[in-house]
């Protein structure tokens, strides 16, 4: 974490990162939007981490949530409507010594980027994804996203969404090689912390699909969940997401549920009834394209000079 | 007077130089002989003497029409429909040892015979002796399609003589085919000509299926009757005696019976043999020797003709490597230090990444088959933005999807490489065939203003030198390169220079020392927008990259001025560019009567044509442009020493004799429209869109059509 130089003691002691460090620009979220709580969340781990500003990227595509990295005080990347993951695959591709997030919305991920949502997940490079999903379409006011509830009245629907919504988990669940898979919403914070926290901790693609709230466009779409906390179920095991008691009692529901347990997961993702809470699945094993795609990094071009004299040999007549 | 009766009144009419001419479209089927249309000067600048005039001229050259319209049929007359377009007798063809400068060879069979290993065992061959060699893959648009259909004609074209070759060259003068079925297709593609000499496998006259022999003697009189000549080869008899399935290592025969042919060195053809076979081991080495050497001595017996192509001068005193412009490309990748090639499968781009994948390893490479183009190209700006240049390789479909991406990479101002393989057509349109219809989407493609820099190789030694340029270029000037090269220059095969390698060509690793923290991250010098790029690693160099509009700052700002600056800056990189630049090299004399200007992969077919009508004294040079945005300088004044400057490309124009179809209106070739453009001169195009590349013999015919035309003109005026 602090680089592999002798003085490394001493570079930690000059260089101790308050939750300042990590702030960017003042945030411009409308009051009571949930995205608030989410940064301040990513502020801390990184704080608790003690990762470097200049070894951190956040990547985004376009939306409310999108935002994001110009509120981090690292470097960022804010790039196109639903090209958040590709993009972040990139920038991990040849620099393993990166920490990257990912700040996506749920037309973001889910629908414009809907095919890179599904690769990103195979491709399991190491990087937080967070998906801000308040079930609306944010920044262009009020149409319907592919997780808006049916009858939901929106500026594209106004007569009520018609089609069943969009189930993220199981989507996600059913992608060959996941590794980290794991539901929160954004006004339990420490459930929040510790849910970003072990995302940002696994090596790996940590998908965690966060519903949030957007007073604004979706107020029902969160509001029907906070005033029914028995629609929650909190899943508990001692490889999953540990919280205290207090956490705990803020929970009617709770069940042990082994991450390691994909069939399980899959079961407690389908039941509309429950939204499960916490860790679902969790893989430490996944092959991690990020070790594959860092291949031949670093060769000196002496080395390369010779590689391509090599190649040209196999043109020679 | 209605607007229509207007139009329609200036029928068969057109003007030159204040001249009235009359024009009549020539049918398809004459164009060969007669050229797009007839035109003859009414001389007369008046519009109301030109039309009371024309009626009379339109006769005339109607009635030239309906001549050549009845000696083609009549030639025709006794043809199958689906033959077309070889006719009058063959010319005289020596038989014994001739010393000639070049020849078209082409091996042609049902895909999965080898006709392909083949032909470029032909073309390494002769490049080691010395010749320049130009190499085309003939290629079914199926994987497999089924036996002995026409258009499932799978091989090569060798193009090898006594000069560096350029193109592919006008119609072949041997071929060898495996069936008869397959030739059909390359006559209708006008590959041949009366006098050609065609080597046919003779096993299908004894077919066990009536069917099959029929259609064998059929094609064999039909082609004679075309002037083609056909000689009858036992090739399956013979090299049944050696292997038990001449389908494999009848390739190996023919290329023993072209080998004594065009008196190639054995030693050198055996070699090669072992070179190819190398990784199969002396086991199935030692057949294709002995069936190799069983084709000599059966031409040796059997056939009559003997050439000798002597090497050109100046072959040989450099090493040399075989290349098609795919592989130059992904070779190019590798010397310019990129690391990083995210693609997409698509035609006819697809091969350079294939080389890639197998070598890329070598200079410490990796190859990315992204989920889809935009992933592609958003993998790819992820990686430039994290510290070394990237590249994604793809054809126009692709280029089309990534467009978003490319404005991004532009407004962010992140380096980026892009090779363009051109196809044909829109949307799926030709995947494997060559157009350069990509020029002006290329140029301009991209919502609001989005300057890059456009190049586009010429030749296959290009393919490799543009793409080190390009990761350059995309560096100094923190953009977006996009490299145009096409089906032409992909499936080309050709010795050239090896490459001497140069440290210099590798980019450096990215820089991770300390940013100074009071340089913001868009610090752009006002005379040349140019700006340094932190890199993420490097501490106090923190900033938030975004595609909105952002002030020097990186930060998001919608106000005019700032978004005024932006833009300024972003295109004054392309200013500084072009102050970079030298104006283009002319080919032929720097004034004269016509000019033909060109890019792209037509540019050996073009100067060979130009070479030719200048050697029948016409008065005509070309020009031939490398960068597309932005151009490069000294146009207008190259321009004004010529009385008429024309474009030739292989993209769609209207033909000016199309219906409705007016000087105003007339949709021009691409680079015409963009020079137009640029110089605010007339210039003219000769454009189509074939789907084959260029041949120097119909551009000649081209040229001297329009410098016909200018006499007229002159004369008129006079
Ligand atoms: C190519 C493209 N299409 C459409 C848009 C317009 N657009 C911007 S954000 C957005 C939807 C954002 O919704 P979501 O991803 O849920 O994010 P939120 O604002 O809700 O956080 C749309 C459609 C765009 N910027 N680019
Ligand atoms: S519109 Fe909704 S999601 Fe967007 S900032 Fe406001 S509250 Fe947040
Ligand atoms: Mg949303």
């Amino acid at each position: 974490m602090f680089g592999l130089k002798g003085d490394w003691s001493l570079d930690v002691k000059e260089r101790y990162f308050t939750i300042d460090n990590y702030c960017g620009a003042q945030p411009r979220w409308c009051t009571g939007c949930g995205d608030l709580g989410i940064l301040t969340a990513i502020h801390r781990t990184c704080r608790d981490a003690q990762v470097l500003p200049e070894k951190t990227v956040a990547v985004s595509g376009i939306g409310c949530s999108s935002r994001l990295p110009h509120y981090m005080k690292t470097y960022g990347f804010h790039g196109l409507h639903g090209r958040a993951l590709p993009i972040a695959c990139g920038v991990k591709s040849r620099r393993p010594d990166l920490d990257i997030w990912v700040a996506t919305g749920d037309g973001d991920c889910f629908s414009i980027g809907g095919c890179h949502w599904i690769h990103a997940l195979r491709y399991n490079m190491d990087m937080t994804v967070l998906v801000f999903d308040n079930g609306i379409y944010g920044l262009t006011k009020k149409q319907t996203s592919p997780t808006t509830p049916l009858e939901f009245l929106t500026n594209t629907h106004p007569d009520g969404v018609q089609l069943p919504p969009l189930n993220p988990l199981t989507v996600t669940l059913g992608v060959n090689n996941i590794s980290f898979v794991a539901q929160i919403v954004d006004w339990n914070v420490p459930l929040m912390n510790a849910v970003i926290k072990a995302a940002h901790d696994h090596k790996g693609t940590s998908f965690v699909r966060i519903i949030q709230r957007c007073p604004v466009y979706s107020e029902e779409f969160s509001k029907s969940i906070q005033d029914d906390p028995s629609r929650l179920l909190l899943l508990t095991h001692e490889n999953g997401i540990q919280v205290d008691d207090a956490v705990k009692r803020m929970f009617q529901n709770t069940q042990e549920h082994d991450p390691s347990n994909i069939h399980e997961a899959r079961m407690l993702a389908e039941d509309a009834s429950l939204l499960p809470m916490g860790l679902l699945y969790h893989n430490p094993d996944a092959v991690r394209y990020d070790e594959l795609s860092a291949v031949g990094l670093g060769m000196s071009v002496e080395e390369k000079m010779a590689g391509l004299n090599t190649a040209l040999d196999h043109f020679a007549i | 007077m209605t607007q229509a009766e207007n139009v329609s009144d200036t029928k068969y009419l057109f003007k030159r130089d204040e001249t009235w001419w009359v024009k009549v479209a020539v049918p398809r089927t004459l164009r060969e002989e007669l050229g797009y249309d007839l035109r003859r000067s009414l001389h007369t600048h008046d519009l109301e003497q030109a039309r009371e005039a024309r009626w009379a001229v339109v006769e005339e050259l109607r009635a030239e029409i309906e001549k050549a319209r009845q000696e083609e049929s009549e030639v025709s007359a006794d043809k199958e429909s689906k033959v077309v377009d070889i006719k009058a007798a063959p010319p005289e063809t020596k038989k014994g040892l001739q010393r000639i400068d070049e020849h078209i060879v082409e091996i042609v069979s049902d895909s999965g015979e080898g006709a392909q290993k083949c032909g470029q065992s032909f073309g390494a061959i002769s490049g080691k002796m010395g010749n320049g060699v130009w190499t085309v893959e003939i290629i079914p648009a199926e994987i497999q399609p089924p036996p002995r259909q026409p258009d499932g004609a799978s091989g090569n074209r060798i193009r090898f003589g006594s000069k560096y070759m350029t193109n592919m060259g006008n119609e072949a003068d041997l071929v060898v085919a495996f069936n008869e079925q397959v030739l059909y297709s390359r006559i209708a593609n006008s590959a041949y000509k009366p006098g050609t000499i065609v080597l046919l496998e003779n096993m299908w006259a004894d077919d066990p299926f009536e069917a099959i022999r029929e259609q064998y003697r059929v094609a064999v009189e039909q082609f004679r009757e075309m002037g083609l000549i056909v000689h009858e080869l036992p090739m399956q008899q013979e090299c049944l005696k050696l292997v038990a399935d001449p389908r494999k290592g009848k390739n190996m025969f023919v290329l023993g019976i072209l080998c004594h042919i065009y008196s190639r060195d054995t030693e050198k053809a055996l070699d090669e043999i072992s070179r190819i076979f190398a990784k199969k081991g002396e086991a199935v080495i030692k057949p294709n020797h002995d069936l190799f050497n069983a084709g000599y001595d059966f031409a040796r017996e059997n056939v009559e003709y003997r050439f000798e192509v002597p090497p050109y001068e100046g072959a040989g005193d450099k090493p040399t490597v075989v290349v098609n412009g795919n592989t130059a490309v992904g070779l190019g990748v590798m010397a310019s230090g990129m690391e990083m090639v995210a693609m997409y499968p698509i035609t006819p781009a697809t091969s350079a990444s294939h080389y890639l994948a197998s070598d890329y390893h070598l200079t410490g490479g990796f190859v990315h088959q992204a989920e889809d183009e935009i992933a592609a190209i958003g993998f790819a700006i992820g990686a430039s933005y994290a510290g070394k240049t990237a590249c994604t390789i793809t054809s126009g479909p692709g280029v089309a999807l990534k467009t978003e991406m490319i404005g991004l990479a532009i407004m962010a101002e992140l380096p980026l490489v892009i090779v363009d393989v051109q196809r044909g057509s829109p949307s799926t349109g030709l995947p494997t065939k060559v157009e350069q219809g990509d020029l002006l989407s290329s140029v301009f493609g991209a919502p609001g203003d989005s300057p890059k820099i456009v190049i586009a190789a010429a030749t296959i030694t290009e393919c490799f030198d543009f793409v080190i340029m390009a990761r350059k270029l995309a560096e100094d000037f923190r953009t977006v390169v996009l490299l145009l090269t096409d089906a032409n220059l992909a499936t080309g095969v050709q010795p050239i220079d090896r490459p001497e390698v140069n440290e210099d060509w590798f980019s450096a690793p990215p820089d991770q020392s300390v940013w100074d923290k009071n340089i913001p991250p868009y610090d752009w010098d006002e005379k040349t927008g140019l700006s340094e790029r932190p890199i993420p690693g490097m501490r106090g160099g923190e900033y938030v990259l975004t595609g909105l509009a952002h002030n020097r700052h990186a930060k998001i700002a919608y106000d005019s001025a700032t978004n005024q600056e932006g833009a300024d800056m972003r295109s004054r990189k392309l200013a500084v560019v072009a102050a970079s630049l030298k104006p283009p090299e002319i080919h032929g004399a720097a004034e004269g009567d016509l000019l033909i200007v060109s890019w792209g992969s037509t540019m050996g077919a073009i100067q060979e044509a130009v070479d030719q009508a200048i050697a029948k004294g016409h008065e005509v040079s070309s020009v031939h442009l490398r960068f597309l945005s932005p151009l490069e300088p000294g146009l207008k004044k190259i321009f004004s020493a010529f009385k008429r400057v024309m474009t030739v490309e292989i993209n769609y124009s209207d033909d000016p004799d199309a219906p409705l179809v007016t000087d105003e209106n007339r949709r021009r070739a691409q680079l015409a429209q963009l020079l137009r453009g640029h110089t605010l001169m007339d210039i003219d195009c000769w454009s189509a869109v074939p789907g084959h590349p260029l041949q120097p013999g119909p551009i000649e015919k081209v040229i001297i059509a329009r410098l016909e035309e200018l006499k007229e003109e002159a004369s008129c005026s006079a």
